[in-house]
């Protein structure tokens, strides 16, 4: 065994029989845009709804429960798909968030939320874990799109100015604290603070 | 005699069917469609958002609500206008508190959350819109009645 690894490690460690250095340079690099460009592919094709929502648990509880709200149908048509809000758009807390997701196929294998039952069972630990990675990051995926330093408080509603710039624009508060359920159904909200 | 009697119960289910006909010409309809069409639903209206109190028409009537309340969800899980009515949020919300019968239970005893039977808010409390009524509203309060009484007298 020991040997077999030291013979690899000369093979490894000593200079090209065969190949000139521009040929290994260029296949190199070839090989290298392959592969990175692979894996970004595929992490880009994780990265959208289409792949979401090929899982039962996500098409038929959270995906049906989005459609009726304003980030799925509204008037001027834009809409927020699931990694708008649920995967980080920078590419390392993105690969970060990825790595945690590994949970998610563990979840998909052992079917922890495989029927609707065990899903509502779940749904406060798992709309809390949203929640305080929303407040850990101070709401960043709500504010890729709604940044407060281009909301016009004079267009919004009385209430919604007032409430924006009390908590919001000295920074005590942060979007989710208030914006609870405005995409899925809430869970018990019994003990959340805010509710009741 | 007999006969009479039973050539009346025997015309009885004709003489109904004449009358209703009868009947649903006179009646007035906001379906301005015949019964066996189904028309285009009409435009949906906005919800006036003016966050300005209004009158109550008579001193018990649940106040109407001033703002939009178009996906507020009220169900066994979570309530969103006591997310800032209630008595626990008003602080921060500045809105104003469900009054102090809701958290009463029909004997007059006071609860520490709001009472379950006044828990749907909307069953009493609704947004107005903007749009002209389709009936006329003949409602009178109680001042317009004393002012034409005195009037009378």
């Amino acid at each position: 065994m020991l040997n077999k690894i030291k013979e690899l490690w000369q093979t490894i460690s000593s200079p090209s029989r065969y190949f000139s250095l521009g040929i290994l340079i260029i296949a190199g690099f070839v090989a290298g845009v392959i592969f990175w460009g692979g894996f970004n592919t595929v992490l880009e094709a994780t990265n959208t709804e289409t792949f979401c929502i090929s899982c039962h648990e996500m098409e038929a509880n959270v995906y049906q429960e989005l459609k009726s709200t304003i980030h799925y149908s509204n008037r001027s048509g834009v809409r927020a798909t699931c990694p708008d809000c649920h995967v980080p758009h920078d590419w390392t807390d993105k690969i970060a968030r990825k790595m945690q997701a590994s949970k998610e196929v563990w979840g998909k294998i052992f079917k922890t939320i495989s029927t609707r039952e065990k899903f509502l069972a779940k749904r406060k630990e798992l709309a809390q874990h949203e929640w305080d990675r929303f407040k850990a990051n101070d709401s960043l995926e709500c504010r890729n799109c709604h940044d407060f330093q281009y909301m016009d408080f004079t267009r919004q509603g009385k209430r919604a100015e007032a409430a924006h710039s009390r908590g919001l624009a000295q920074g005590e508060k942060t979007c989710i604290d208030c914006h609870k359920g405005i995409a899925h159904e809430l869970p018990d909200m019994a003990g959340v603070e805010g509710w009741q | 005699m007999m006969k009479r009697l039973f050539l009346i119960v025997l015309l009885m289910p004709f003489l109904v069917v004449v009358e209703q006909a009868l009947a649903e010409q006179n009646i007035a309809t906001l379906r301005s469609a015949e019964i066996s069409v189904e028309p285009d639903a009409p435009r949906m209206g906005n919800e006036e958002n003016k966050d300005m109190k209004r009158k109550r028409n008579y001193p018990m009537q649940p106040p109407t609500i001033p703002h939009k309340t178009a996906n507020y969800r009220i169900d066994l899980n979570s309530n969103k206008c006591l997310s800032c009515h209630s008595r626990r949020q008003v602080d921060e919300s500045q809105a104003p508190m469900v009054s102090v019968t809701h958290y009463m239970d029909r004997d007059g005893n006071f609860l520490a959350e709001v009472s379950p039977r006044r828990y749907f808010c909307n069953q009493c409390h609704v947004p107005q819109g903007e749009l002209k009524p389709l009936v006329e509203n003949t409602f009178e309060d109680i001042d317009t009645i004393l002012d034409n009484k005195k009037k009378k007298q």
